[in-house]
């Protein structure tokens, strides 16, 4: 049953981030990514990782894909504008990330793997993982979790000042004109 | 037979499909009479009274409404996006369904489909899926109409779901747990209002620091359904009918479901953390008094009360308010709905603290 659901969602991952890379339409690519990240949401909840495999839902799924959408809709991106060069040191890249990768996966795979996760004495087996995860995210990783949310918020601050000063510099030539 | 009977397995997929079978020919029909519900309300609260031709008082509208919207002709815009146009309605109505699965509609474990321990994330993670049916149905429908109401309703649901998600967090922080039947179980018994005899229900509800999330869960509730006043996605004097302008037939009765669905869903978890969900006094004259919990069928009938009150709290609300301005809207999200909610999370957590209940 588990294997069955494992293998399910593994190849369900595994179809969907192919289209995400072999589909012209860019859209379409986008909506792919978004169901895989479900079926890797999936995995995560295998793994006894409900938490993440929840926000995993609630943030790459509900948010940032949904961010993703709306610019690939404005661009309105049809056909390829690139020119040969651009494409083909993107390819070699691909190529080079792809093949590092696929020895990575090699090396995991060299050193045996197992179904669900590896050791079963998780920490806060019974009581859940959320709350083991909230315990460790505010005491042992604490410092890096607030210097991540500076980071956002410095992110967030640049944002607002690139897109406020634009427009108040737009507002003078019209102004001026 | 029996053999086959006898593993546990077998009996858990037999339940589980019966009880889904149950919630979705049951989400189906409550849907359809409450359409029904709306358009007689909004009758009476106009002074006419809605539908009564087909049938007794009109009870069969709905059904002939349906007949209807399936003998329609399905049209498919010039230059639209097809797969994906299919793809919408659909997506309007799946979120809703699967969140169902995991709404206590009473005591567990006959009125309770699945438990699992992360009830409330799976609610939140749905309803940011819901965003995709509108923006994508706008979009591919290649009119800039749809496309408006698509791109202002995703807007406006990303910005209203960090309060919504906010409002939830003093709850959380009461109960202790993510389970929506744990969240429940919570809520049972009564509570003396200090050193008065005046016992309340320990319901969310009466608990003061969850007054404010209650009423800020709800506003965003009308927000995340796109209910009016809140209903900009579909403003027609502005927007022709929003996402849903190019949609016909059954593909635009899904999305009418799917709105409808998420009413239903939306009231269930404001029921769930805020209303004690299936608890309430069980008005037997029994051993333990008319105010201690009756049988498990009585959990049913107090969860169905309780959400019946909040869907004609919605409809009432309809017909009541005009809608907002799109800036109105954002500011009204961002400037008062968040900052009450970070701060009723700061307050709800200090006053949990110092009394010691965390």
């Amino acid at each position: 049953m588990v294997a069955a659901l494992f293998f399910g969602f593994a190849a369900l991952l595994v179809v969907t981030s192919l289209m995400v890379v072999l589909h012209k339409n860019p859209v379409t690519s986008a909506l792919f990514l978004v169901l895989a990240f479900c079926s890797l949401a999936g995995i995560y909840l295998m793994l006894r990782a409900e938490f993440l495999g929840m926000v995993q839902i609630v943030v790459y799924a509900g948010a940032i894909m949904v961010l993703f959408l709306f610019v690939i809709m404005y661009l309105n991106l049809q056909h390829d504008v690139e020119t040969g060069l651009q494409i083909a040191v993107r390819r070699g890249l691909g190529w080079f990330v792809g093949a590092l990768l696929l020895l990575a996966g090699g090396a995991l795979l060299k050193r045996g793997w197992a179904l669900g996760p590896a050791n079963d004495e998780l920490p806060g087996a019974e009581q859940g993982n959320v709350a083991s995860v909230g315990r460790v995210l505010y005491s042992r990783y604490l410092f890096p979790f607030e210097i991540t949310s500076i980071l956002l918020l410095v992110a967030m601050v640049g944002v607002i000042v690139i897109a406020r000063g634009r427009t108040r510099h737009t507002a003078r030539e019209g102004g001026a004109a | 037979m029996a053999a086959l009977w006898s593993i546990p397995a077998v009996q858990t997929a037999t339940w589980a499909f019966v009880k889904v079978m149950i919630i979705l020919n049951g989400m189906l029909g409550v849907v359809s009479y409450l359409i029904y519900a709306e358009r007689k309300i909004c009758g009476h609260i106009q002074a006419r009274t809605g539908p009564n031709r087909v049938g007794p008082f009109g009870l069969l509208q709905p059904i002939a409404d349906v007949l209807k919207l399936l003998f329609k002709e399905e049209f498919i815009p010039a230059n639209a996006n097809k797969v994906i146009f299919h793809i919408a309605p659909i997506l309007a109505v799946f979120p809703a369904v699967v969140t169902f699965s995991v709404i206590p509609m009473g005591p567990p474990p006959m009125f309770v489909a699945t438990d699992i321990n992360v009830g409330l994330l799976l609610f939140l993670a749905m309803s940011s899926l819901g965003v995709y049916a509108i923006t994508l149905g706008g979009w591919s429908s290649n009119n800039k109409y749809a496309l408006l109401g698509g791109l202002r309703s995703s807007a406006q649901m990303i910005s209203y779901e960090l309060a919504m998600g906010l409002s939830t967090i003093p709850v959380l922080l009461r109960s202790g747990t993510l389970s929506l039947v744990g969240i429940v179980e919570n809520q049972a018994g009564w509570y003396a209002l200090g050193r008065t005899p005046l016992a309340l229900p320990n319901w969310g509800i009466f608990h003061w620091y969850l007054i404010l999330p209650f009423v800020i869960f709800l506003i965003t509730a009308f927000a995340e359904t796109n209910r009016a006043p809140f209903d900009l996605p579909e403003a027609e004097g502005e927007l022709v009918a929003g996402f849903h302008t190019e949609y016909s037939s059954m593909k635009w009765a899904l999305f009418f479901l799917g709105e409808y669905m998420n009413m239903i869903v939306i009231s269930s978890i404001a029921v769930t953390l805020f209303l004690g969900g299936w608890h309430g006094p069980g008005l037997m004259f029994g051993a333990n008094g008319w105010l201690s919990e009756g049988p498990p069928w009585m959990g049913l009938v107090w969860y169905l009360i309780k959400l019946g009150a909040l869907m004609f709290f919605f409809i009432w609300v309809r017909w009541t308010f005009p809608r907002l301005r799109y800036d109105q809207l954002m500011g009204f999200g961002w400037k008062v709905l968040l900052p009450a909610a970070v701060v009723n999370v700061l307050i709800a957590s200090v006053w949990l603290f110092v009394r010691g209940g965390m």
